[in-house]
């Protein structure tokens, strides 16, 4: 099966722009434009005339943004291929983090060295869980498998709290060099993160679209039954996807160690922002989950200046909740 | 969930709740005495299958006979904890009415989330991250309302003597135990009549085939909301009695996402969609606390290094769940019924 006729059949589930209606895309540009106008218009409102701040959201938002993108790739990946919402998404990053921390405090290796371990670590626990347990009920109730996966998020969250204790680690990583972005200030973790998590999302995109496997991921999401008629593996391919979506939380993980505190807990919030990026981006679309991360990163940051008394996460929720009801297609999907 | 529960002949419907009540009877019956044989910590543990219990029907009654999964029941244990926290730290007025608003409230919330959700046709996984999405605003709002005490939570004023209409009493008092059975009752009562009624019945039509029971002429939007209300007043009651026995609660106690997690546990191993799921499946976790924590004070040899840690508990219902599902997913009770009503 060739790349091209795949790619005529999964043009909704990976989200193309543009194609036969370019009329609502532009409309749908320019009330992006208009909600981003409004929105740092009431921010410059709020911060009492302050750009810094509104910069300093800014950059912040995207660079941490970038990392929610990763996680929430890997969940809509899971979705698109296996429509099954992952709650252990966050657990499986908190691994990465444990794997991470295990290593280097006990080798000594550079944080970021140790994604040669997290990733292959978690790829390979991805495949193991989705052979020994989600494969055997494919097929059955949706709630079946989320209630599998949920119980695999608390068996993760508390085997690490039964082994390392609740109490908060920390990876040493060398002094900080502080970067200035347009005023704003940035630490060099988080640009490594930002930056780190981009190139993955970037090569993960390309490997869909451009390799044997990526295509037959594709083709498994497009139409299962019209896969395994052309020969794919349906079973083979729900593996690989589901270890590939727990490889990009591991390697979340390990890119935020340096600015997180590791607990086991500490997943919990990754699952919750990874939920909302997907579906912002639209449940398995991919591209989605990739400009989705960005946005919720800057709704974080733009949250917490409409709200500077409320947690961070209410400017998230306010988002999560209308384009829940909204838009449930996702803002990339095209009009349904 | 796949699971059907027990979709009520309705020739039979007389004789399938007579025999429910009777088992109920019973059931009271013969657990009335356990207060003057069990000691303190034993009731703390029934203590805590009773509120697992009760949230467990709550759930079911939405989830496993409605088949709307929530994955929110925080948000009405959460209600109605902080109701009659509220009502009886600022006002001294007694949890028994602070019990009845905060179901009211919930019952409210649920209908609210439920027409938004069914208005704008949320489904299956789509329908479960609205009902958590709610919880969480919930958690955060009330944890930045200094209005709500914020993050500090509330703390239940201590009486000297015990007080029915404080429904507070000495810890270890037995009163707890009966206060507990007596709302656990209730709690069956309640599903029990509400899935006999025709609304009941509406219900599991509409969850066996929502096309059909709408072309049928079923209100389906209405019914689907009652059972909402029901199963949010009944996870009401589940926080009122928490908040009234360990005398605190804060909004990750009340709407943490772990309780709505713990409202899913009990129906999935007992047996989703049945009246006694829920109760079978907390008599079956609640203890698992007690017990691992026990086994944590003083490991073995080689597994010493685990003394003082936690988390065993939890691991050992995370991997309850997933045998449940992969090899019994009708559930402990669902499984013996379907078994003895073969033969």
């Amino acid at each position: 099966m060739s790349s091209s006729q795949v790619s005529a059949l999964d043009a909704d589930t990976f989200g193309s722009f543009g194609g036969s209606d370019r009329a609502p895309l532009i409309r749908r540009i320019l009330i992006i434009i208009g909600i981003t106008a409004l929105v740092l218009v009431v921010a410059y409102w709020r911060t009492g005339g302050s750009g810094l701040l509104i910069t300093q959201g800014v950059v912040t938002g995207l660079l941490v943004g970038s990392v929610y993108s990763l996680i929430a790739l890997g969940l809509t990946l899971i979705f698109g291929v296996l429509h099954i919402l992952n709650f252990a998404q966050g657990a499986l990053v908190t691994m990465g983090m444990y794997a991470t921390y295990v290593i280097s405090s006990n080798l000594g290796w550079n944080p970021y060295l140790t994604l040669v371990v997290s990733i292959p670590l978690l790829f390979a626990f991805g495949a193991l869980v989705q052979i020994l347990i989600i494969n055997r009920s494919m097929g059955e109730a949706h709630e079946n498998q989320l209630l599998l996966t949920l119980a695999l998020g608390l068996l993760i969250e508390n085997t690490l709290l039964l082994v390392f204790g609740g109490n908060p680690l920390s990876v040493r990583t060398g002094t900080e060099t502080v970067y200035n972005i347009f005023g704003a200030v940035a630490t060099q973790s988080r640009v490594i993160a930002f930056l780190g998590a981009a190139f993955l999302a970037l090569l993960l995109f390309i490997m869909l679209q451009r390799t044997g496997i990526g295509t037959a991921i594709r083709a498994v999401a497009a139409n299962p039954t019209g896969a395994k008629l052309v020969g794919i593996n349906v079973k083979r391919i729900y593996i690989i996807t589901f270890a590939i979506g727990a490889a990009c939380a591991g390697a979340a993980g390990t890119l935020v160690v340096p600015f997180v505190s590791i607990q086991p807990v500490a997943g919990e919030v990754f699952t919750i922002t990874a939920f909302v990026v997907v579906v912002l981006g639209g449940l398995g679309k991919v591209v989605g989950a990739m400009f989705g991360g960005l946005i919720v990163g800057l709704s974080e940051q733009f949250g917490g200046i409409f709200f500077p008394d409320q947690s961070n996460l209410l400017g998230v929720f306010v988002v999560f909740i209308l384009i829940l009801f909204l838009r449930p297609q996702g803002l990339f999907a095209n009009a349904s | 969930m796949s699971t059907p529960g027990p979709l009520v002949d309705v020739t039979k419907r007389r004789t399938w709740s007579d025999r429910n009540l009777i088992a109920l009877l019973i059931g009271i019956l013969i657990l009335t005495p356990f207060p003057l044989i069990m000691g303190a910590s034993q009731e703390a543990i029934a203590i805590r299958v009773i509120i697992i219990a009760i949230l467990g029907i709550s759930w079911n009654i939405m989830s496993g006979f409605g088949g709307m999964f929530s994955f929110g029941h925080a948000a009405y244990f959460g209600i109605g904890a902080y109701a009659s926290a509220v009502m009886l730290v600022n006002f001294d007025i007694s949890p028994w009415i602070g019990m009845i608003v905060g179901m009211a409230l919930a019952a409210l919330f649920g209908v609210l989330i439920g027409y938004l959700s069914f208005r704008y046709k949320l489904k299956g996984t789509y329908f479960a991250l609205a009902t958590f999405a709610f919880a969480e605003m919930l958690r955060i709002i009330v944890m930045s309302a200094p209005v709500l005490n914020a993050g500090r939570g509330y703390h239940i004023p201590l009486i000297t003597d015990s007080s029915w209409w404080l429904m507070q009493f000495p810890s270890g008092s037995p009163n707890y135990f009966w206060l507990g059975l007596i709302l656990l009752s209730a709690s069956v009562l309640i599903s029990i009549l509400f899935i006999r009624s025709r609304a009941g019945q509406f219900l599991i039509a509409i969850r066996e085939d929502e096309t059909a029971a709408s072309s049928l002429g079923i209100p389906v939007l209405r019914f689907k909301l009652l059972a909402i209300a029901v199963s949010g007043a009944v996870g009401a009651v589940a926080g009122v009695f928490y908040t009234q026995y360990y005398l605190f609660i804060d909004p990750d106690l009340a709407f943490g996402a772990s309780r709505s997690i713990e409202a899913i546990l009990a129906p999935v191993v007992g047996g989703v969609g049945t009246i006694w799921g829920p109760i079978v499946g907390s008599s079956v976790l609640a203890p698992l606390t007690d017990i691992t924590a026990a086994f944590l004070r003083n490991p073995p040899g080689p597994l010493a290094f685990l003394e003082g840690r936690s988390g065993l508990d939890v691991m050992l219902f995370a991997v309850l769940i997933i045998v449940m599902i992969l090899f019994l997913p009708k559930g402990i009770f669902g499984t013996i019924r379907e078994k003895v009503s073969r033969k």
